[in-house]
């Protein structure tokens, strides 16, 4: 009696360690550096692992937090993380010389950068920026500013931007350089109507950069194409979940954000997740593509050549990995 | 019944529904013009909370201000010295307290064309004050808010407040020196405050239960709010685009944009409805609101309406409850006296109302009751006694009109065995009893004595003296009396016990009927009427003493005529001549003249009761004034024929308008002149009247005049009556019997007439003559 008991309590407890101990060891331990503080913007990746999206694909994934002052490059280059999350024209620079990176995964093809001005001010057309002062920031940031005011021939005084919008609303520049999904919601936080704003996207000027996209080394790739496959899709998986359930996607978020000190509200966490959504979609399929086509980084290289941030590109083929 | 509303209802819920709207409108005004009172108070408290708050940390913050301003005015003017300039910041955040760190940064190369960054740096951090270098690599400052943004703007601001391990904000004021003749700003003089002071100041604020204060910056974020997971996480415009509250982003515009206000709105904490009172800093440009709980400010003023409207209320109930009572002590007592009244109208006088003890208007209508019902009681009491004595005394008028009637000679015809004369005669006194009296008698073989005479007065008295008038008149007669004779002893012998004063006049007659001599004497009587067989009438003459009794002088003459056959002598009292009608006309001899004349031919007994019927219908229901009385006597002779009474009497009625009530007295006098007993006559009346009614009714298809004839016949045995109408054909006798069990209202009109003519009329024959009806009914008498 005692010994049935006894073999009837223990085997279930063996069978479960025996699990947990074979899942633990069939996992692979990655680590995953997201570009900035964690927000909306790095949604998809928190909710993957949250969701344990990451486990189901056999990855046991490690998000180190990003910030103004982590230096994402570095870090991949060093080997410090395994995969990390860069613009397209900062990957590219870095892969001049020597190709280091390869893309794995362009994730918004489409560009959020843009100006702002105040209605007040009585900016409406690039024209009327002229001789204004235009707070811009520094680095990759500048391609695309730097290539409008050329093309609309505009003089202006640039103010090198800090991480906030205060100088802005302030009135310390005329016209400021925001993120769609980022800084444009946070002057509506500040009390300012969307009509009481103009806005000027480089994607509608003929100016678009596609910019988020998930980046590995070239050797790590080669060593290890299905873990990139895994995790490629595992994210992207993620991302369609926290599309799909935005609210628990914004407190996985939001818990994310507390821990790390950072200021946040649900309100600010809404709409950037509701505009990344906007900005992953393809226009043709209604859905992620994550994919990057030949010709825009044919546009993106020539974009970035004629502005002189680069001299030599490494070719679409070495450049792109399609993992999906 | 009528339909009743109780008074103690009506009073109860008429006073009680005015007395509530009244109430409630009074209350009602009350209340909301105590509310707006206070809501004006606490509007104006409210306004008054929030300006000295904000000047409370105004003051705090316009002080700070001053010293950075100070070490940028005397940077401007001075020459820098890199000690004094570490002095100053060093000094300053020793001397304030609530300075957290102080640095003075230079724009790049300004200080020392080798140093790029130079930023010294004084900060409470660690208990000792430290003085370091900022600006590195690793801290570039020029582009961060606190330096770029005054840089920007070239004036002195404040910074949106952030967390460096407290809450903290930076006020920079931009410092410039001339080069070349141009401004240029050289750097700038920031000074880091902690907030902890503000958000003792404002979360200290304490209104009633749940309100609050909180501050938000210049782009909205909450500064400080009790809820702390908002501070420096939200902004009032996340908060509203959250809750999707429009009104609250117009109000965090109004603030952050340095309005004024006072708002009334359902708070986004807790949803109340509150006032929301906000006013700027006027340093930071950061704005304070204050939260009042609309429901916690009003709650004393609500709690006192709602008071007010449970003691209404208990009034209320307490008033109804006195209301109904009164009501009802008033009301009890009036149903009780109602039923008492409809008591007395059945007759039953033994109610009690003792029950009744109010002591006000009621309880004097209850005695007058009390006393109304023993005024009854007596007045029933001595009716009833009087009544009786009443009908005793008429019981034995009854009697004595019996009695009379019996005195007097009623037998007729009085001498069968002595056809040479014949008497008939009549006397209906006005009362029960009268002063009237006839007598005849014969004196001897040969001679008729007859004397008619009429007592002054009339009644009891006159009855009693006519008694013993004619008493004594046949008492003392003697044989060879003379009429003159007779009346001088009757006088006599009344004048001497006659205190009462009363006499009587008597017309005296003896007639011979061998001789056919009359012998009369008259004592202050008429004279009778002498008829004569051909018609003619006229009066008998002679002396006339003076009435018998009137005085102890009275002498009597003696007349004498002599009787033809057929003659008749007709005495008669006054009753008939002075019979008068409605017009107060008088029946006159005239008349009686008529009335005889045309009556002539016919026997005395038709004769006599035509006169009478004739003066009943004369006097049309006056009611009889004088006693009536008719004697009549006929001479025959030796002629003496058979004369067969044909007593008949005939009237002619309209069918639109009967005179029913001289119909009446007319066939009463018929039936009383033909000695026809009361009952009887009663009867025949009653059936007679059912009977024409009748005829009225159902006879005639048109609406004009008809006649009705109705001829009267009286037997010694039997009466007839014959109706005779021109209408439809009609028998009465194949009516059904009505059902005399029936209640009056199911009988048909006119039905319990023909009950009464079968039960009272022994014999009903119908005819139908031609276009004539004739009803015969007859009566066994």
């Amino acid at each position: 009696m005692k010994n049935k008991f006894l073999l009837f309590v223990s085997l279930p407890v063996f069978l479960a360690a025996s699990l947990s101990f074979a899942q633990n060891t069939s996992l692979q331990k990655v680590s995953f550096l997201p570009h900035w503080v964690p927000q909306a913007q790095f949604a998809g990746y928190y909710v993957a692992y949250e969701k344990g999206i990451y486990r189901k694909y056999g990855l046991d994934v490690t998000i180190v937090p990003g910030g103004p002052d982590v230096q994402v490059e570095r870090m991949l280059k060093e080997g410090t993380v395994d995969f990390a999350s860069m613009w397209l024209a900062s990957a590219i620079k870095e892969n001049e010389g020597t190709p280091k990176l390869v893309n794995i995964a362009q994730v918004t093809p489409k560009s959020a950068l843009m100006l702002i001005a105040k209605k007040s001010s009585g900016i409406k057309t690039p024209q009327d920026i002229n001789n204004k002062k235009v707070g811009l920031w520094e680095g990759i940031f500048k391609i695309q500013p730097l290539a409008f005011f050329k093309k609309y021939n505009l003089e202006v005084k640039i103010v090198p931007q800090s991480y906030s919008i205060n100088l802005f609303l302030r009135d310390g520049v005329d016209v400021a350089s925001v993120m769609w999904y980022n800084e444009y919601h946070a002057i509506l936080n500040a009390g300012y109507e969307s009509d009481e704003l103009n806005t000027f996207f480089y994607s509608d000027y003929g100016l678009n950069l596609p910019e988020d996209g998930v980046y590995v080394l070239k050797d790590f790739f080669e060593k290890n194409p299905q873990l990139c496959r895994a995790f490629v899709k595992a994210s992207l998986e993620g991302w369609l979940y926290a599309f799909k359930h935005p609210e628990e996607a914004v407190d996985i978020i939001l818990k994310y954000m507390k821990a790390a000190h950072i200021p946040a509200n649900r309100d600010h966490q809404n709409w950037m997740l509701a505009r990344m959504k906007d900005l992953m979609m393809d226009e043709r399929s209604g859905e992620p593509a994550w994919r990057l086509s030949e010709s825009d980084y044919g546009a993106v290289t020539n974009l970035l050549k004629e502005s002189g941030l680069v001299t030599s590109v490494s070719d679409y083929k070495d450049f792109y990995k399609d993992c999906l | 019944m009528k339909k009743y509303t109780s008074i103690a209802f009506k009073l109860t819920f008429y006073i009680l529904l005015s007395c509530s709207v009244l109430f409630l409108g009074i209350f009602w005004y009350n209340y909301l013009f105590s509310k707006k009172i206070i809501t004006q108070k606490i509007e104006d408290d409210a306004k008054h909370l929030t300006y000295a708050t904000v000047n409370a940390i105004d003051s705090v913050l316009l002080r700070i201000e001053k010293i950075p301003k100070g070490v940028a005015s005397f940077l401007e003017n001075d020459p820098f010295d890199k000690d004094e300039i570490l002095h100053m910041i060093y000094g300053a955040v020793r001397d304030n307290p609530e300075i957290y760190s102080m640095t003075v940064a230079f724009e790049p190369y300004a200080f020392d064309k080798d140093l790029l960054y130079f930023a010294p740096y004084c900060s409470r951090k660690k208990e000792k004050l430290e003085l370091e270098y900022q600006g590195s690599a690793s801290y570039r400052y020029f582009n961060l808010d606190w330096y770029q943004i005054p840089k920007e703007l070239e004036v002195p601001v404040w910074s949106e407040p952030y967390f460096d391990e407290i809450l903290m904000a930076t006020y920079s004021v931009p410092f410039y020196t001339n080069v070349d003749g141009a401004r240029k700003l050289t750097g700038v003089v920031s000074v880091d405050v902690s907030l902890r002071w503000l958000q003792e100041i404002i979360s200290s604020l304490r209104i009633e239960k749940s309100g609050y204060g909180f501050l938000v910056s210049k782009n909205g974020v909450f500064v400080t709010h009790p809820q702390n997971d908002l501070i420096m996480d939200e902004s009032i415009f996340s908060k509203a685009d959250e809750a999707d509250d429009k009104d609250l982003r117009v109000i965090g515009t109004n603030m952050v944009r340095g309005k004024t206000g006072l708002v009334s709105r359902t708070s986004l904490f807790g949803s109340k409805n509150s006032w929301l009172s906000y006013a700027p800093l006027s340093s930071s440009g950061w704005s304070l609101g204050i939260v009042f709980p609309q429901s916690e400010l009003l709650f004393d003023i609500n709690r006192l309406s709602r008071m007010v409207l449970v003691l209404g209320i208990l009034g209320f109930i307490f008033l109804f409850a006195i209301l109904f009572f009164i009501a009802i002590s008033i009301t009890r007592p009036i149903k009780i006296l109602a039923a008492t009244t409809r008591d007395i109208g059945k007759g039953k006088l033994d109610f009690d109302l003792s029950a009744i003890k109010s002591r006000d208007e009621v309880g004097m209508l209850a005695e007058s009751f009390v006393y109304m019902r023993d005024s009854l009681k007596k007045y029933i009491r001595e009716l009833t006694e009087t009544t009786a004595a009443s009908e005793r005394m008429q019981s034995e008028l009854q009697i004595a009109h019996d009695i009379q009637q019996g005195i007097i000679p009623k037998t007729f015809p009085p001498f069968p065995d002595r056809p040479e004369a014949d008497l008939y005669a009549i006397l209906e006194p006005a009362k029960e009893v009268g002063g009237d009296f006839y007598d005849f008698f014969f004196i001897d073989d040969e001679r008729l004595c007859f004397v008619i005479g009429d007592v002054s007065g009339k009644g009891v008295p006159a009855a009693i003296f006519m008694a013993v008038t004619k008493t004594m008149i046949k008492a003392m007669v003697k044989k060879e009396d003379k009429p003159e004779e007779i009346l001088s002893r009757l006088n006599k012998e009344v004048v001497q016990n006659n205190d009462s004063s009363m006499f009587v006049t008597i017309f005296c007659g003896i007639l011979n009927i061998k001789t056919a001599e009359v012998s009369y004497s008259n004592a202050g009587h008429m004279f009778p009427l002498l008829v004569h067989s051909g018609g003619k009438v006229e009066l008998l003459e002679g002396d006339t003493g003076i009435a018998v009794g009137a005085s102890k002088e009275a002498e009597y003459k003696n007349s004498r005529m002599r009787l033809g056959p057929q003659d008749i002598l007709l005495m008669y009292t006054d009753g008939i001549t002075e019979a008068f009608n409605k017009n107060q006309e008088l029946f006159g001899s005239a008349r009686l003249r008529e009335t005889i004349s045309a009556a002539s031919q016919k026997p005395i007994k038709d004769m006599v009761i035509e006169i009478s019927c004739k003066v009943a219908e004369f006097c049309d229901g006056v009611p009889q004034s004088d006693d009536i009385t008719l004697l009549a006597l006929k001479y025959f002779g030796n002629e003496r024929r058979r004369e067969e009474p044909s007593v008949e009497k005939r009237i002619i009625l309209k069918s639109k308008s009967f005179e029913m009530q001289k119909f009446k007295e007319t066939v009463r006098a018929f039936t009383k002149a033909c000695r026809v007993c009361d009952k009887a006559t009663n009867e025949i009346l009653l059936v007679l009247e059912e009977a024409l009614v009748n005829i009225q009714a159902y006879a005639y298809a048109d609406q004009n005049e008809h006649e009705i004839e109705v001829c009267l016949f009286a037997t010694e045995t039997e009466f007839t009556a014959r109706l005779i109408d021109d209408g439809r054909p009609f028998d009465p006798s194949r009516m059904p019997e009505p059902d005399i069990n029936a209640t009056l209202k199911e009988r048909k009109v006119g039905g319990l007439g023909i009950y009464f003519v079968n039960k009272f009329m022994d014999k009903i024959e119908h005819e139908r003559k031609g276009d004539k009806n004739i009803l015969t009914l007859k009566k066994r008498l």
